[in-house]
């Protein structure tokens, strides 16, 4: 057993405690052989602390409740592995959104903006007996866009979104604006279009591409808003 | 009117839990016009349905004859005749139905060449009653629970569905009568304690994986539905069935779809060896999940395994097309990438047995009603998904049929809640007196003990315990032994200490609020699994060996029976499976073989 000491700097902050947030320093065991995920080590640093406050669930990434900013970088701690992590360190909450305790933000903005792209089908033709039919080409349209997780990763590290949360969609949102623009079976897209044709919904996106960077999932949003772009120049056309 | 001084918010319906069948539930709710709240301990779309893999079934027949009565006949071949005959050609009449109408939804499943849903073969999806493998899980490649969940989150939103997010619900009110009024449930966020008075309360809360230490399971599996059931002296059916899937990744637990093996993946000990076939002929490695597993273990104890401690299996996908690994299974290899360090399209997958299903449940019939053990329904209380038992999947479930179990019975409670509020047969009742003490009172306890029980060390202790009495193969020993430490434990869970005392956020006291839970559903496993002195689909005991008389040690005279547990005095009582379908021809018991 190959142990060694891994150094952590952890953002703090409990309301009922805490006049203000601070960094708390923490020292863990870790055997690299073994251990692997950040989450593992968050697990094992609560066991000793239940205070330490942070979301998770599922441990595999599909879920998207354990994202957080690491050394820098927001990403999931369950796929991010310990190795590659230079000491000490540093674990803050997601950033941009008003934090409500130690690595537990509100998300509350991240979701009302998801929202305003009205994120589901639209299809107001009768329904079919059967399923819709949408040939393997069309369904590969979707492909990089309907595997988004909601981990907010990619809007907490956008400026713009920094800036105008309130105002700007933000990349996971357009990204599952797209989603449902690029369906076959979507009737909308007019509409949708439309609805994102503004100065701050769609064009405050300055293709800074850290949503790329920082997508656990490896989703280009940039490269949706990019097609939306298109779309609707050639509408203009 | 009640002296508890807690707020309450009434409304028609309450649903807890959101994932696919809370969310399908809600979906009927919403639609149907009911003021509804749906309680969920995360923002919908983390809930574990997200996690599910491989596939929903339905004979849509999209690549070759299929017929519902096959699926029919092979959910109760899967099941060892436990399941109850009506509620299985029920889910299984419905699944063309339920499918298509999440199509429509908007679910973006992958698409054969005419365009329609993609279907490929499961672990015992047979066609004409067991005979050949037949194309019938449909898929969004190995991603169909996270697509699954998001379409029915997304109509939801479309339904202006009111969520509830990030509320633990805690105990369920009940009246003189026994009738469900709604819950008592905490905001997570502040610490507050609220009151939800509701004339249906539909319970979706999924499973309790995490009673293992091995699980493919979410942490956030603690069968907090069962264990508020069960406080309120609601009887828990067949807890001791629990699946284990047989390719959870070596070490991390981590799930690999059963899909893998449906797409040509193969099983291998070490002699590199395809060991399936010697335990299952015809269906190989697309047998039953209780019987691969087996097979597994059995391998690895005979001393077949592979790594330097000869404890794991392996799972080979390299004589497949990258092509196909690319496009029907991007997200195992993502997994095997991550949690292996492996990737499969080079070198095979380290896997074993690992929790992953609770057959069990909430007794409930095909409509969603939560029954007595007579049958009759506990007036305005439903189940649907994990946590109900139906039941559908009896001693073993079959692949695929949880998602469809969800689909079809979150629909058919939310059906049952809209006519019993419309014909008058649930209406709101008045709160009773301090209904909200109990709840206080636990919670008072938490907050004040002092000198108590470490939460974590507690739960790890319960976990280690079931691992190792009550897992893939079971002995007679090791169960009694099992229950006496089970009893033990829960003294050390009812004296739980948090330093954590604050309001906001307070992870430290869900933790110790879902052990509460979690003990409910480890002692009811234990005590049902000691006491059914057979071996039938997912339990198999040692001193119930294969003999000619009992084939596979499954005895009918005895055992052909669901048991029922129930929480005071840890007692057990039986009730007779439901043999008669609904309009078809009793499938009649028969030994089981792949």
């Amino acid at each position: 057993m190959a142990t060694s000491t891994m150094e952590f700097k952890i953002y703090r902050y409990d309301p009922d405690r805490d006049a203000a947030p601070y960094m708390q320093d923490i020292s863990v065991q870790v055997d690299f052989e073994i251990d692997r995920k950040l989450l593992d080590i968050l697990t094992r640093l609560k066991g000793k602390d239940d205070t330490l406050s942070y979301r998770r669930s599922c441990r595999e990434g599909i879920c998207g409740s354990d994202a957080m900013n690491i050394n820098g970088k927001n990403g999931l701690a369950c796929l991010t592995d310990i190795r590659d992590l230079k000491q000490p360190v540093v674990l803050r909450p997601l950033p941009g959104l008003p934090v409500i305790r130690d690595l537990i933000v509100d998300m509350t903005q991240f979701f009302k903006q998801y929202h305003s792209v009205k994120p589901y089908l639209i299809n107001d033709s009768p329904r079919p007996e059967r399923e819709r039919l949408q040939s393997p080409e069309e369904r590969d349209e979707l492909n990089g866009l309907y595997e988004c997780i909601l981990c907010a990763c990619c809007s907490t590290s956008c400026p713009s979104f920094w800036w105008n949360p309130d105002k700007f969609v933000g990349p996971a949102g357009l990204l599952n604006a797209y989603r449902f623009i690029a369906d076959t079976r979507d009737e909308a897209t007019n509409e949708r279009l439309d609805d994102l044709e503004d100065p701050y919904r769609l064009f405050r996106c300055h293709s800074i591409m850290n949503c790329v960077d920082v997508c656990p999932k490896n989703l280009n949003p940039t490269r949706a808003i990019g097609k939306i772009k298109e779309m609707m120049l050639r509408r203009a056309i | 009117m009640s002296n508890s001084s807690i707020p309450v918010r009434k409304f028609d319906a309450v649903i807890v839990g959101a994932g696919g069948s809370g969310l399908r539930a809600a979906i009927q709710l919403s639609e149907g016009g009911l003021k509804t709240a749906v309680l969920s301990k995360v923002f919908p779309t983390r809930s574990h349905t997200v996690a599910a893999q491989g596939g929903v079934s339905a004979s849509l027949g999209n690549s070759e004859e299929d017929h519902w009565h096959w699926h029919m006949y092979d959910t109760v071949k899967g099941s060892d005749w436990l399941g109850d005959q009506d509620a299985i050609e029920y889910m299984c009449r419905m699944a063309p139905e339920v499918v298509v109408e999440l199509e429509h939804f908007g679910m973006p499943f992958d698409r054969t060449d005419e365009g329609k849903i993609y279907q490929r073969p499961f672990g015992g999806h047979m066609s004409n009653f067991g005979e050949k493998p037949v194309r019938r899980a449909c898929a969004a490649a190995d991603r169909t629970g996270h697509a699954m969940l998001h379409a029915l989150y997304q109509r939801n939103v479309r339904a202006n569905t009111q969520f509830f997010v990030e509320w633990m619900a805690l105990d369920l009110i009940r009246d003189e009568s026994g009738q469900v009024l709604g819950v008592i449930a905490l905001e997570m966020e502040t610490g507050e304690v609220v009151a939800f008075h509701a004339k249906a309360t539909i319970f979706a809360t999924g499973g309790a994986g995490r009673i293992y230490y091995s699980s493919t399971n979410a942490f956030i599996n603690t069968g907090d539905g069962l264990g508020m059931a069960a406080r309120a002296g609601i009887a828990l059916e067949d807890m001791e069935f629990w699946q284990f899937h047989p390719t959870g990744v070596a070490g991390a637990g981590v799930l690999i779809t059963e899909g893998v093996r449906g797409e040509g993946g193969i099983l291998r000990n070490s002699d590199n060896e395809r060991f399936m076939e010697r335990y299952a002929p015809n269906a190989k490695d697309l047998a039953s999940r209780d019987v691969v597993s087996r097979a597994m273990v059995t391998e690895i104890n005979e001393g077949r395994g592979c790594g330097p401690n000869k404890d794991f299996v392996l799972l080979d996908i390299t004589h497949l097309d990258p092509a196909t690994i690319m496009k029907r299974l991007p997200g195992i290899r993502e997994i095997s990438i991550q949690f292996a360090g492996i990737d499969p399209i080079q070198a095979p997958i380290p896997v074993v047995p690992t929790c992953h299903y609770q057959m069990g449940g909430i007794p409930t019939n095909y409509k969603g009603q939560v029954v007595a053990a007579d049958g009759v329904p506990v007036k305005g209380f439903y189940a649907a998904g994990e946590v109900a038992c139906a039941s559908v999947h009896g001693a073993n479930r079959l692949g695929t049929n949880s998602l469809l179990d969800l689909l079809v019975f979150g629909k058919s409670s939310g059906d049952s809640v809209i006519e019993d509020l419309a014909t008058g047969k649930v209406a709101h009742q008045d709160l009773p007196e301090n209904f909200a003490e109990r709840t206080l009172a636990r919670l008072h306890r938490l907050n004040t003990q002092t000198g108590g029980s470490d939460v974590n060390e507690t739960r790890l202790e319960l976990q280690r315990t079931m691992q190792k009495h009550c897992g893939v193969f079971r002995f007679k020993d090791m169960l009694a032994e099992g229950v006496a430490k089970i009893v033990e434990i829960e003294k050390a869970v009812a004296r739980t200490e948090i330093k954590d005392k604050s309001q906001v956020w307070n992870t430290a006291r869900v933790e110790a609020l879902e052990l509460d839970n979690l003990i409910e559903v480890a002692k009811a496993t234990l005590v049902s699994a000691e006491a059914r002195k057979e071996s039938r689909g997912a339990h198999v005991r040692d001193d119930a060996p294969d003999t000619a008389e009992n084939p596979n040690g499954r005895d009918d005279a005895n055992w052909h029976k669901h048991t029922l547990w129930q929480r005071e005095g840890s007692s057990l009582s039986y009730k007779p499976v439901t043999m008669t379908p609904l309009t078809v021809e009793t499938i009649a018991l028969k030994t089981r073989s792949y």
